[in-house]
């Protein structure tokens, strides 16, 4: 009888604490549970008697590397209840200012925290020892990202300046068109990107996804859309919680996303949003993934670095259009009235979709909230990675064992800081 | 000759939204240069790999919410030589603190199907009140510029030059509108520490208080002015119990407007 114990207390580079504990008896991997230990700051909770405007502030809290994400989708949650459409100019902005937020976010993840498991490299500065041009292109990569949330948003990390309604004070149209030198700087070199991650070896796994995302009528969908998946689901966001529920696992502070039905486990993040949207590619993203080998549809979760870097593109090219058809709107947002209702708002975090769902009473003030962020929708995906990674790779050592495993927890970019909020990984052999 | 040891950063997270941590590899254009000014020891959102302790320097993030926190911390104090905390979680309990002033088995209950399975404290606390600190750094998140400031300080034994007076010497210097004056909008300026670069009023909107209570703050009066402006003891209550809620100066202006058993 064989047995084998792997243990790692910390697992790094992802947001947030969580852990993986894995047993393996007779070659055979007998439990597996990954974990998230990141103690729980009950956001939910403590919104309730909030006022609604101060909502998209508050949620923006829940992450630090996404909180466009979070305050987008309270916004547009309160606006679908007080039926409040804001004009064109303001969605784009909008758009914009999301494009900032996935450029910042997959920068980061493809150079920063995913690229070094492809290269057997402990981290990116290791990387800029080796290459300090490349890590440096990562830097100006993530920094033209933040540059977009400061113009917009005010500042990288939680921006001041998106409210329900619209935007406290809209940016001027020079401070717009000064980003688009580095735009075009940055549509380049993310196609360089996807050609650099595209050479990357790939451990084997094909798994047969459930697929879920936002698609739009004509955009690549990042913060509007019908929640589609590639199974023939196709619903409004507010029948969201119709189809989707979360269940409390003992390992895990963190809820872990299911579908109603019996339909279980799926996945939400690039891989999804590349499968159900491949056609709304602008053509030089889909043709810069076409040329780095990639189909229509990506089953193998470590190729997600470059599905990100197809989107860092499509982001980029987004950006640039965004600017150059801007026409400033009337006043920087439309006046806001509460009433009691109901409203949902859904849409593409960098790591896949968020759902949001607040009641208000009459005087504005929060009576109940709900946020399913993608992480948490995840995890059971992100379990069954791992089962397969662990059971096709029993050959390796305990070390090598263990960081092929950090490495497929982290082609979900997990951000744990918001599925409540690290990784701790036990393997036990017995 | 051998080179000088350059000395051991540690970086570490407790409850937080990680985003104080991200400002450091926010620094685009300085990182590099700090990865050789120091050596990054410990830093898990960076690099796994880990070398052990003792730390020149340990930067904290976040707040102590779990018993078992409560226990790390003090190892984490153990480990370094000057330690330096970075936002508002870790320096007054952040968001996360307004379980404080609440009943926490009722928030689980909100929020978990099975609340047995959850391990928490009733509070979350800043980390000066768990161990010494050596500085602590404001924000929600923190200022880049200062956090660079901070390290270059630390790095030439010198102290920092972060002002502890009110934003709305920020506003003034840079001769910002003031938005009570012009709009009557409520704005925490005059109470709270410097630091953002008046962000909010820059933005026609009142700051809502990142950067926690300044050096002597005197919020009774701006309580005061606020009720002048037309806002109810709710109205006052929110605007204190928000990112620095559990800061002493904050925290009792307010449950000064509290009400009563409204939760």
């Amino acid at each position: 009888m064989t047995s084998r114990v792997i243990k790692v207390d910390a697992l790094a580079r992802v947001e947030g604490e969580g852990s993986l504990r894995v047993r393996i008896k007779d070659g055979h991997v007998q439990q597996l549970e990954f974990g998230i230990f990141e103690p729980p700051r009950f956001f939910e909770a403590f919104l309730v008697g909030r006022d609604f405007r101060e909502v998209p502030d508050i949620t923006a809290r829940i992450c630090g590397i996404c909180p466009v994400a979070y305050e987008m989708g309270s916004i547009q949650a309160m606006e679908q209840a007080l039926g409040i459409t804001v004009p064109k100019p303001i969605r784009d902005l909008r758009r914009l200012v999301y494009c900032g937020e996935w450029i910042e976010s997959h920068a980061l993840h493809v150079y920063l925290l995913h690229a070094p498991d492809f290269l057997g490299l402990p981290d990116a500065l290791e990387l800029a020892k080796a290459d300090k041009a490349l890590v440096q292109r990562a830097l100006r990569l993530k920094k033209i990202g933040n540059d977009i949330l400061d113009v917009i948003g005010g500042r990288a990390v939680h921006p001041v300046n998106l409210k329900v309604g619209g935007f406290y004070r809209l940016p001027k149209r020079a401070e717009l068109k000064a980003l688009t030198e580095d735009l075009k700087w940055a549509v380049e070199e993310s196609l360089a990107t996807v050609r650099l991650v595209g050479g990357f070896e790939f451990p084997a796994l094909e798994q047969d996804y459930h697929f879920v995302a936002l698609r739009h009528p004509d955009e690549y969908a990042i913060h509007e859309g019908r929640v589609v998946s590639n199974r023939g689901l196709d619903i409004p966001v507010p029948h969201f919680l119709d189809h989707f529920d979360e269940e409390h696992v003992k390992h895990s502070n963190a809820l872990h996303g299911v579908m109603k039905n019996g339909q279980g486990p799926y996945k939400v993040g690039p891989l999804a949003r590349y499968a159900i949207n491949h056609d709304r590619l602008s053509p030089i993203a889909r043709e810069a993934a076409a040329a780095a080998g990639l189909g229509p549809v990506v089953r193998n979760p470590f190729q997600s670095i470059v599905v990100r870097a197809v989107e860092l593109v499509q982001a980029c090219v987004d950006a640039l259009a965004l600017i150059d058809g801007y026409e400033a709107p009337d006043a920087p947002a439309v006046p806001v009235e509460p009433r009691a209702a109901v409203g949902h708002g859904c849409t593409e975090a960098p790591r896949g979709i968020c759902y949001h769902r607040y009641e208000i009473a009459d005087d504005g003030a929060v009576v109940s909230a709900r946020i399913m962020p993608p992480t948490a929708q995840n995890q059971k995906i992100i379990e069954s990675d791992l089962l397969k990674v662990v059971e096709a790779n029993l050959a390796l050592s305990d070390q090598a064992l263990q960081w092929r495993c950090e490495q497929a927890i982290r082609n979900y970019d997990p951000c744990i800081s918001c599925a409540t909020h690290f990784l701790k990984l036990t393997v036990e052999r017995d | 000759m051998a080179q000088p040891k350059k000395p051991k950063l540690a970086v570490w997270k407790f409850s937080s939204c990680d985003g104080c941590q991200l400002s450091l590899l926010d620094c685009e254009m300085e990182l590099l240069a700090i990865s050789e000014a120091v050596d990054i020891a410990y830093f898990l959102e960076a690099t796994r790999r880990v070398k052990k302790g003792p730390y020149d320097i340990s930067l904290v993030e976040g707040s102590i919410t779990t018993a078992h926190d409560a226990e790390r911390i003090k190892e984490v104090r153990r480990l370094s030589g000057t330690l330096i905390t970075i936002g508002a979680c870790a320096t007054a309990g952040g968001i996360q603190a307004l379980r404080n002033f609440k009943d926490v088995k009722g928030f689980i209950d909100r929020v978990y199907a099975h609340p047995e399975f959850i391990d928490t404290l009733s509070t979350s606390t800043a980390i000066a009140d768990h161990v010494p600190v050596d500085f602590e750094l404001r924000g929600c998140p923190i200022n880049k510029a200062q956090l660079l400031e901070l390290i270059n300080a630390t790095l030439n034994g010198r102290k920092p030059n972060v002002p502890r007076h009110a934003e709305c010497v920020e506003c003034k210097t840079q001769g910002t509108t003031c938005v009570v004056v012009a709009k009557g909008e409520p704005c925490l300026g005059p109470v709270v520490q410097a630091g953002c670069g008046n962000l909010c009023p820059q933005h026609g909107r009142g700051c809502y208080g990142c950067f926690g209570p300044m050096e002597s703050p005197n919020t009774a009066a701006l309580a005061a002015r606020f009720a002048a402006l037309g806002l109810d003891r709710r109205d006052i209550e929110r605007q204190f119990r928000s990112y620095n809620a559990n800061a002493p100066a904050f925290r009792e202006e307010s449950e000064a407007h509290d009400q009563p058993s409204r939760s």
